[in-house]
């Protein structure tokens, strides 16, 4: 589309009518939604308005809608990266707004932190610079003549990373694992690398759902409830140890995909992702409401902490009978101790993931997962049984579901219906469509950016779900095949992997 | 039919889409070692024979007998993917269905699956690299290798399927259904938009399979240069019945078939080069 | 048995269907057309109560909220206009950069804007509960029995009512009107149709439009039977209307809006008879049994597999 406009500029009252259409688009939808805001007062809902934050909104949508023309009309990098600079600031603006209502008609927040000390002047101009890098790097210059620097280094990126998975998947790993040698007295970075990781085990778990068999699965997160509160229940209830409920946490989720799986796996597409959030909301609403054994909305709390293997104990105060970490390591006691080896524990508990999956793709059954993907009928036309294999995969991936959920819960100590909510199954995969489906580092570079920085900007917490949806829509609109979106072959014949990439690059 | 060379009996099939009859009371045998052809006018229920046949639809009525090594099957009785699994009826399609995001040999390894799960116990000895396994594999990978020479696709095996060539593609899937190692293969068109090269390759190619392998083909073609040179024996059908079933002599001069193609003494009131095409290339409808 | 009780649970259950029906035609017009579950649809819903809580509010500012048929049709009118806004802009910023693209990527980013849309409300309007005072109260009592008194409230009388006037339009619009027949064409086959001259850009708009126009007027509905409303109201209310469309047979009209009562129905029976805390289940229940032994619907046709 844009492309046919490009060779003919638009004539400016045509930009003017463009631009005065969103305008009033902008105008009528934030008119009520941002303009007025409903007070709780003692006499009942009040109004307070707030039109600056509709003038805001109107010229963000517009300066936007600017720098898209400009795009549109083949006008430099440098006045479309501007423009989208100040779009950003506009809609900065906004949000710093919303936080201090009295001060109505104040000058802008952004100048008013530039005027300030020297190092708000500096970090709001490295808040600038940095929104302008990434717009006049992210643009492609709209022109026949000249080469696309950009799109050229972008592919030698992907050649580059194509050809060395297995270094780069290495040099991820060494850094997971001495993750903690550096930061090892910092309980916060070691607590959200643990989130982080997680996520990657939940992500590279549904991974063989999605990515592999390309079943859609919007309610994963149930099979992470069940291995949760199978771990919590057998414990409180039988007293078994962390190191038993593993697996049977394991097994519990995978019989419990078997079971969800049997009558819904021959549904298409969008059925079955409705189905199975249909499955996860059932979970969580039976979790609710079966007080005596859920504990209900208050759920299930001092669940017992993992033991170093059943050798030692990480608590300050040993019980009779079993001996310190500390004690058995002969190093002096530190609640640290607990968190490294939750740390190390999620790490192998997901690498075990990661390697079962990459060993599963070259075996029949992942092959045929991969078939089953591409399409049914022919599958079934190879004599392919569908339903066991669609089975196989959603099983195999509760399994790891139901062992990310024994750790949250050994890890956390506390579990309640909360935490098992339908975000979260969109998270787990958003990480794994963004990543790139089917791909392993893809899924790590996803849930970085998706856990990680959210959790590092806790500052902006009111926000942080809101840039998360607005970055899902973004990232697809930017990249609709996710990151990292190619897949590596299981065989080769005659080539080696690089002459592949190298062939597929041209 | 007392000819222990019968590799597919069809007696009295028919199939019904609510009130409409796609096949109606059709009969038919196709032999081993043989090539068999259905052709007829678009719509006559050619594909919905091969659909009926390798588990798609379940038929409305009428009997599906395949004389395997071991003995008669009932193909109706089967459950789809169980055709080709237990009786080893491999087809393709008229619209190619390759798995085009995976390798040429990839396509060619996934349908031996059944061979290699059982070899791999469900892939558990796969998961800890078992001998059996990897003997299973190596031999998967031979008879893939001896199928990409047979179709000359062995230097293209890592390229994804989908970026073949359209010939290719038809040829790949020939291959591939060949890799499900069945006792009749059914081909739904195959040499649908190839040029009159490809096309006489093809005829190579299913003469060799058809001659070397020893199974029966059936075959659904427009393409009467294929038909006529390969086929051994034709069925030809026109709105779900069987109007002409004999050697392709016969069938091409007989009155029904020519009526069916061209409609009832229409000849003389087409314009000149319609009826020219016509005969040239009834595919054209 | 008690008749009086069972009535109340059938008028009750009615009209709490109305609603989901009204919702549910959004999905299954975006549905057929598109063929992808607008995700954000329920957010849609959401803010449509947000417009029309506010629109009476301002009517309360400014001392007209007394003549209450002026004040009902200022929440209608403005709550469809504004609503209607915000599903052109769903579709124009969420969906139509990745029609013909990647299925997964579009239902991604469709989730991405129903988050975003959720936690602007939120930020925007306060997490807290919005509550409303009765705008229409009083009904008639339409059976007296021992224990019990059967209620038809003026509510909802004017929700069934409104409801079955809208259907009846709408309909008409869909089968009488060339952008009916457009809207049709796209969905059998969208290239032919833009090659024969419907604007299919604008189609695809239009349905979203008229989507959210009546998920609008569903979540003004609702903001004046229950009274509160929050940011949050839009998920399940999506996810139950999406299953009324699945039920009713999607793509079809009134499928939707007979799955719409029927989940009405099951639901406020189930809460009337059995028990209230599981009447989720129970309509997710009825999902999963539906898709199970009839994907196409109750008033669906059925797909035959093209091999």
């Amino acid at each position: 589309m844009s492309s046919a406009f490009a060779s003919s500029r638009t004539s400016g009252s045509e930009i003017v009518k463009e631009l005065a259409f969103f305008a009033v688009i902008a105008l009528l939808m934030s008119v009520m939604i941002l303009g007025v805001e409903t007070v709780d007062r003692p006499t009942g809902l009040e109004l307070a308005v707030r039109w600056d934050l509709v003038l805001i909104a109107i010229g963000s949508t517009v300066i936007g809608r600017l720098a898209l023309i400009i795009r549109r009309e083949g006008i430099s990098r440098l006045v479309q990266a501007l423009m989208i600079t100040l779009a950003a600031v506009c809609v900065f603006e906004m949000f710093v707004r919303f936080r201090d209502m009295d001060d109505r008609w104040a000058s802008p927040v952004v100048l008013d932190m530039a005027v300030g000390s020297f190092t708000s002047i500096v970090v709001t101009v490295c808040f600038l610079a940095i929104v302008f890098a990434i717009a006049y790097f992210s643009m492609k210059e709209k022109s026949a003549v000249v080469v696309d620097e950009s799109t050229k280094i972008s592919s030698k990126i992907q050649v580059a990373y194509r050809s060395n998975t297995k270094k780069i998947g290495l040099i991820g790993i060494i850094f997971f694992f001495i993750f903690p040698l550096i930061f090892g007295e910092n309980r916060s970075a070691i607590d959200l690398a643990t989130l982080v990781m997680i996520y990657i085990m939940l992500g590279w778990g549904l991974n063989i759902v999605v990515g592999l068999a390309g079943l859609l699965d919007l309610g994963y997160v149930a099979f992470y409830a069940v291995g949760a509160y199978s771990y919590a229940l057998l414990s409180q209830n039988f007293d078994l140890s962390f190191w038993l409920c593993l697996p049977l946490a394991g097994i519990f989720a995978a019989s419990f995909g078997i079971i969800l799986g049997f009558p819904v796996l021959r549904l298409r597409g969008d059925y079955l992702a409705i189905v199975t959030l249909g499955f996860g909301e059932i979970i969580r609403v039976i979790l609710i409401n079966w007080y005596d054994l859920t504990g209900g909305p208050d759920g299930i709390s001092s669940i017992e902490r993992p033991s170093f293997f059943g050798l030692a104990e990480f608590s300050r105060r040993v019980p009779e009978g079993s001996i310190g970490f500390g004690d058995l390591m002969g190093i002096e006691y530190s609640s640290m101790h607990r968190l490294i080896f939750l740390y190390y524990l999620i790490l192998i508990l997901a690498l075990v993931t990661n390697f079962v999956t990459m060993r599963l793709r070259k075996l029949p059954i992942g092959r045929a997962w991969e078939a089953l993907r591409e399409d049914e009928i022919a599958c079934r036309s190879l004599g392919i049984n569908p339903t066991n294999t669609k089975l196989s995969a959603f099983a195999i991936g509760a399994m790891f579901g139901g062992f990310a959920g024994a750790f949250f819960a050994t890890r956390q100590g506390f579990i309640s219906p909360e935490s098992f909510t339908f975000l979260e199954s969109a998270v787990i995969l958003a990480i794994v469509v963004m990543g790139g489906m089917g791909s392993q580092i893809g899924v790590v570079l996803a849930a970085v950016v998706m856990i990680g920085f959210p959790e590092m900007f806790r500052e902006l917490a009111e926000y942080r779900m809101l840039i998360f949806g607005a970055g899902m829509v973004a990232i697809m609109l930017w990249r609709p095949r996710g990151l990292l979106s190619f897949r590596d072959p299981t065989i080769l014949l005659n080539m080696s992997k690089k002459e592949k990439v190298a062939g597929e690059a041209k | 039919m007392t000819d222990n060379n019968v590799q597919l009996e069809v007696e009295h099939l028919t199939m019904r889409f609510g009130g409409l009859v796609a096949i109606d009371d059709l009969s038919f045998t196709a032999r081993k070692g043989e090539i068999t052809a259905i052709i007829g006018p678009n719509g006559a229920g050619k594909t919905t024979v091969f659909n009926c046949l390798t588990g798609f639809y379940v038929p409305t009525e009428g009997r599906l007998t395949l004389y395997a090594n071991d003995g008669p099957r009932l193909l109706e009785r089967s459950e789809g993917f169980r055709i080709p699994r237990n009786n080893g009826v491999a087809r393709t399609f008229q619209n190619i269905r390759l798995f085009t995001g995976m390798t040429v040999l990839e396509n060619l390894i996934v349908a031996q699956h059944n061979a290699l799960m059982d070899a791999s116990a469900f892939s558990l000895a796969g998961l800890f690299n078992l001998g059996r396994y990897a003997k299973a594999e190596k031999e998967a990978l031979e008879t893939a290798k001896f199928w990409l020479n047979k179709v000359g696709l062995y230097d293209q095996a890592d390229w994804n399927a989908g970026n073949l060539p359209y010939g290719s593609q038809r040829r790949l899937e020939i291959a591939r259904a060949m890799c499900v190692n069945p006792s009749l293969l059914c081909l739904d068109e195959p040499a649908a938009g190839l040029n009159p090269r490809e096309s006489s390759e093809l005829n190579v190619l299913l003469q060799s399979i058809r001659d070397d392998q020893g199974i029966g083909l059936l075959l659904i073609e427009h393409d009467m240069s294929v038909v006529m040179k390969i086929s051994d024996h034709v069925i030809v059908l026109d709105y779900g019945k069987k109007i002409a079933d004999g050697d392709p002599d016969a069938v091409k001069n007989d009155p029904a078939v020519i009526r069916a193609y061209l409609g009832e003494d229409e000849d003389d009131e087409l314009p000149p080069e319609v009826a020219a095409d016509l005969h040239l290339d009834p595919k054209a409808q | 048995m008690d008749w009086a009780y069972f009535l109340q649970q059938l008028i009750n259950g009615l009209t709490l269907g109305a609603i989901y029906g009204l919702i549910a035609i959004g999905y299954t017009m975006v549905y057929g057309i598109i063929g992808m579950i607008n995700f954000a649809h329920g957010e849609i819903y959401m803010i449509g109560a947000f417009h029309s809580l506010i629109t009476f509010l301002i009517c309360q500012a400014a001392g007209i909220s007394g003549i209450l048929p002026l004040t009902l049709l200022l929440m209608l009118f403005v709550s469809m206009v504004l609503t209607s806004i915000y599903g052109w802009g769903v579709e124009r910023v969420a969906y139509r950069p990745l029609r013909g693209s990647f299925r997964l990527a579009a239902l991604i980013s469709a989730i991405g804007m129903s988050i975003f849309l959720q936690n602007f409300v939120q930020i925007s309007q306060g997490a807290r509960v919005k509550p409303m005072q009765p705008l229409i109260e009083g009904g008639i009592t339409m059976m007296k029995s021992a224990n019990f008194d059967v209620q038809l409230s003026y509510m909802q009388i004017i929700i069934i009512v409104l409801t079955f006037v809208l259907m009846v339009v709408f309909s008409t619009l869909i089968a009488k009107t060339s952008l009916g027949r457009a809207q049709r064409a796209c969905e059998q086959d969208r290239t032919m149709a833009g090659l024969l001259g419907v604007n299919v850009d604008r189609t695809i708009s239009t349905t979203f439009v008229m989507g959210a126009a009546l998920a609008s007027v569903a979540g003004m509905m609702v903001t004046l039977y229950y009274g509160v409303i929050d940011f949050y109201i839009g998920f399940l209310a999506g996810v139950k209307a999406f299953t009324a469309a699945v039920l009713g047979g999607i793509g079809s009209l009134p499928g939707a809006m007979l799955g719409g009562l029927l989940i009405g129905l099951i639901e406020a029976f189930w809460s009337g008879y059995l028990t209230i805390e599981y009447k989720d289940v129970a309509t997710f229940g009825i999902l999963v049994l539906v898709l199970i032994f009839r994907p196409w619907g109750l008033l669906g046709k059925p797909e035959v597999e093209k091999v």
